[in-house]
């Protein structure tokens, strides 16, 4: 096999793993929750047995090993003889967690700690009832393994052996009589005594009787009887496990003999043998990695070569098998073609490279901004108005719709993968806070861009640390308060207006507003008499070098805040959002975009530019009255808001289209939410409207541009910027108009 | 005229490595990735050999060689068992389930071949 194939299987297998570690971890919650389908149990076998199946083949011994044992122990519960409660089902699922944290190392390297697996071994040997002794394992399992081929024949490394063995001595020859009378249950099972004696005509020279004194007249034959017998005289260099190795399959099924005639076979009981085996058990069974380990083949090499001469058993007959299994030949490209029709109709999915998604996408990126430069034009030159162009517009633009959403629903994945790693996340801070948590989560099945999930998970992580760190109180403080000792924490999602939210919520004390308002003025984040609604109060935590853990706590103080929890969800043109109630709980809702490739933005005007501005940070559009602004020194402006003063940014400076400041009241200002959570009103001149528009990295396409954060082409076919809030904000707050993009927007 | 084998398994990374391993040798494959899709495919093709898995969803390997036994246009396609199991009571339930042979994972590609060499000549 060769290097790629077997990384490519390495990259199959890992992945089949990681589905399989899923499948077992939400098998083992459901059996936890009371579940008693016995398909359950099944699964959760099946994906253990799995996973230590591949990695037999992959060598990964000690995945093998702790996956047997685990194995054996859902092999008790599935037989209904150990009962999966309470404890039980806790062993299990921190087994599990020892199990992914094998494949994870087995994957990428480094180690697990031994101490885990021996202590995770214990407690599962403890539950079977078999103390398992994890040396033993491997070995017992490849006594088996060569139990089923005694010789070692079958090991790849003896084909490049044979021709370097010293070719003296001779082999002996011995002579064997064997008697063979099938029984019908060996047709039955569809052998085929002319293919065990062709077998048995490959390991020397052999005459054979057939006895036919049993074969009854015509009309009393019984076509599924069984009537012949051979005698079969063979000559050949192999042991007697050998012969009887080819009647393995039909032991039990015929009545058989094998006699040594000339009283001189091999000793199969011999130390050396013993030794052989050793070496060969040691040696991986897998062709590739014997292959990819020519240290480990020499090893065996160097076994042989000193066992042969009191061991010339197959050896170098092994050489001698011209059209042995190792075919060089690969089958014609017509063949292959033939299997992979075969083979995809047995299966319902196909795997696709990303890029060739990501290439589609981009492509139908193209084909929704012609569409939309078609309609325009048309429309401008006075043709859409005919019935029969406004048919096929229509037709073309519903079409063109449905297809970004077909490329989109590609790339769509249920938020499924993250939600599953975050049972185990619960059990770690749950057991390092002595707290007791239970996890609840809904609508897995939800979809979003697959991009948008990766960058989910570490968000999700920080905060479900912290609703169970911050948000949940101590067994004893609930009981206290009169609620469960069990903590609840629930993560759902839903999909709203377009939009994916989720709800990390949890049952615990809410929000403390007083010692948040007195950490927020004590490291000067508020002044200290500040009026603040409880929501603003709410918000503090998302301050920047906000945290409210007394003492840093290994579980959320990982020097990361909730600011860059919300600066990561804002990246994603993402919104998170707080509410709490004292004495009954928190509940964060993050609130993402489908989609990174579609953007639905406002599109204004700022010093005759198109810009788009991400409708995600628009909070409202307002028309400032004269009598609003305020100067605030220097240039410098801020609009009265409600009781509130509110930094105005005048966009149309800030990027550098012009160098002074615009009249706001003949302009329009938008509200939006920053870096922060800090309001800031953007002064444009004038709104053009709201549009999905297909968002164009500019960096790939041009370069990086500050206050810029991507650009479109709109339906005339101009290229619009899109503006990145949050730089602009942050722009205007460091005095403004560092860099200047009128060269870019010329 | 190469030899079709069926492969059934509910593990993508053990399909694909009998694929690899059986079409090295030379042999023609189809695949399925349960009892009942093995049944399928047989419903419209034919194998020389089939070599199934146990334990897998909806119809073990058990179940699917009784069915293969009982149909009389397959009943004399000899099934090799393809299993880690190593104790004998699996053997000789596949055994009576009508298997012609087994092999046991992991298995390295000259044994695959030889198996299957010994139960179809």
């Amino acid at each position: 096999m060769a290097g790629n194939e077997m990384d490519s299987l390495r990259q199959i297998f890992f992945q089949e793993c990681e589905e399989q570690l899923a499948e077992l971890e939400s098998g083992l919650l459901e059996i936890e929750g009371g579940g008693e389908d016995p398909e359950i149990v099944n699964a959760v076998f099946r994906a253990v047995h799995s996973i230590k199946g591949g990695a037999g083949a992959f060598a990964l011994d000690e995945l093998v090993r702790f996956a047997h044992v685990f194995e054996t122990v859902l092999d008790e519960v599935r037989k209904g003889r150990l009962d999966p409660a309470g404890a039980v089902v806790e062993v299990l699922l921190r087994s599990a967690d020892v199990l992914a944290d094998l494949v994870r190392v087995a994957r990428d390297g480094g180690s697990v700690d031994a101490e885990r697996i021996r202590t995770g071994t214990e407690e599962l040997a403890s539950l079977s009832g078999t103390p398992v002794a994890t040396g033993d394992l491997a070995e017992e399992d490849s006594v088996e393994d060569l139990g089923f081929t005694p010789v070692a024949v079958a090991f790849p490394t003896f084909d490049d052996i044979a021709a370097e063995l010293p070719t003296e001595p001779e082999p002996t020859v011995f002579e064997y009589t064997v008697t063979f009378k099938p029984h019908a249950s060996l047709y039955a099972s569809a052998n085929e005594p002319a293919v065990l004696l062709r077998e048995l005509g490959r390991l020397g020279e052999m005459t054979v009787s057939c006895d036919t004194s049993s074969v009854p007249a015509l009309s009393e034959i019984d076509p599924e009887g069984s009537y012949l017998a051979w005698m079969i005289e063979l000559k050949t260099t192999q042991s007697e496990d050998d012969v009887r190795a080819v009647f393995e399959f039909v032991d039990g099924d015929c009545d058989l003999t094998i006699t040594a005639n000339n009283g001189a076979a091999p000793p199969v009981e011999d130390a050396d043998f013993e030794a052989l085996l050793r070496s060969i058990r040691e040696a991986p069974v897998d062709v590739a990695a014997a292959a990819d380990e020519p240290a480990i083949a020499e090893a065996v090499i160097a076994d042989v070569s000193v066992t042969a001469p009191e061991f010339p058993v197959a050896v170098p007959d092994f050489a001698a098998k011209p059209d042995s299994a190792k075919s060089e030949s690969k089958p014609d490209k017509a063949e292959k073609g033939d299997k992979s029709a075969s083979g995809e109709a047995a299966q319902q999915t196909i795997r696709v490279d990303l890029d060739r998604v990501d290439r589609l996408m981009n492509l139908v990126g193209e084909l929704v901004i012609n569409q939309a430069m078609l309609s325009q034009r048309l429309g401008e030159a006075g043709l859409a108005r005919s019935a029969e162009f406004a048919t096929g517009l229509d037709e073309f633009e519903q079409l063109t719709r449905d297809i970004q959403e077909g490329v989109m629903a590609i790339r769509a994945q249920p938020v499924k993968s993250v939600f599953q790693r975050m049972p185990r996340l619960v059990r770690e801070v749950a057991a390092a806070t002595h707290k007791k948590v239970r996890l609840v989560t809904e609508g897995e099945g939800t979809e979003v861009d697959k991009t948008v999930i990766e960058r989910l998970a570490d968000p999700l992580t920080h905060m479900i640390r912290n609703a169970i760190d911050h948000g949940l109180e101590k067994p004893e403080d609930r009981i206290a308060a009169g609620k469960r000792e069990e903590g609840l924490v629930k993560l759902s999602a839903s999909h709203r207006s377009g939009r994916i939210v989720i709800d990390i919520a949890d049952d615990g004390a809410g929000i403390n507003r007083p010692r948040v308002r007195a950490i927020a003025e004590e490291k000067g984040l508020i002044p200290a008499n500040a009026q603040l609604t409880d929501d603003e109060v709410d918000n503090l935590i998302f301050l920047p070098g906000f945290s409210t853990a007394s003492t840093i706590s290994d579980i959320s103080g990982r020097g990361v805040g909730m600011d860059v929890v919300k600066r990561s969800i804002q990246a994603l043109g993402g919104r998170v959002s707080i509410t709490s109630r004292p004495g009954h709980g928190s509940t964060f809702t993050l609130s993402l975009p489908l989609t990174l490739a579609v953007l639905y933005g406002m599109v204004v005007t700022v010093a005759d530019q198109t810009l788009v501005v991400p409708l995600t940070s628009i909070i409202e559009t307002l028309k400032p009255k004269p009598g609003d602004i305020h100067g605030f020194g220097g240039e410098a402006r801020v609009i009265a808001l409600r009781n509130n003063f509110i930094p105005l940014v005048d966009v149309g400076r800030e990027l550098g289209y012009r160098n002074h400041s615009t009249d706001p009241g003949a302009g329009v200002a938008l509200l939006v939410e920053s870096d922060g959570g800090a309001q800031s009103a953007l002064l444009v001149d004038g709104i053009q409207g709201q549009r999905q528009v297909v968002i164009k990295s500019l960096e790939a396409n041009y370069g990086r541009v500050p206050g810029i954060a991507a650009a479109t082409i709109l339906g005339d076919g101009r290229v619009a910027l899109i503006v990145d809030v949050d730089a602009v904000v942050a722009g205007s707050r460091n005095g403004g108009n560092p860099e200047s993009v009128l060269a870019l927007a010329g | 005229m190469s030899k079709t084998i069926l492969t059934v398994d509910d593990s993508r990374t053990m399909r694909e490595m009998l694929l690899l391993a059986l079409e090295d040798a030379g042999y023609h494959v189809l695949q399925a990735e349960d009892g009942i899709k093995g049944l399928e495919v047989l419903q419209d093709k034919r194998a020389d050999v089939i070599i199934t898995d146990i334990n897998m969803p909806r119809l073990d390997g058990f179940g699917f060689i009784e069915h293969v036994r009982r149909d009389t246009s397959h009943r004399a396609v000899p099934i090799l068992v393809l299993t880690t199991e190593s104790d004998a009571e699996k053997k000789s339930r596949a055994r009576s389930a009508g298997a012609t042979g087994w092999i046991v994972k992991p298995f390295h590609p000259v044994k695959l071949v030889d198996a299957i060499r010994r139960v179809s000549g």
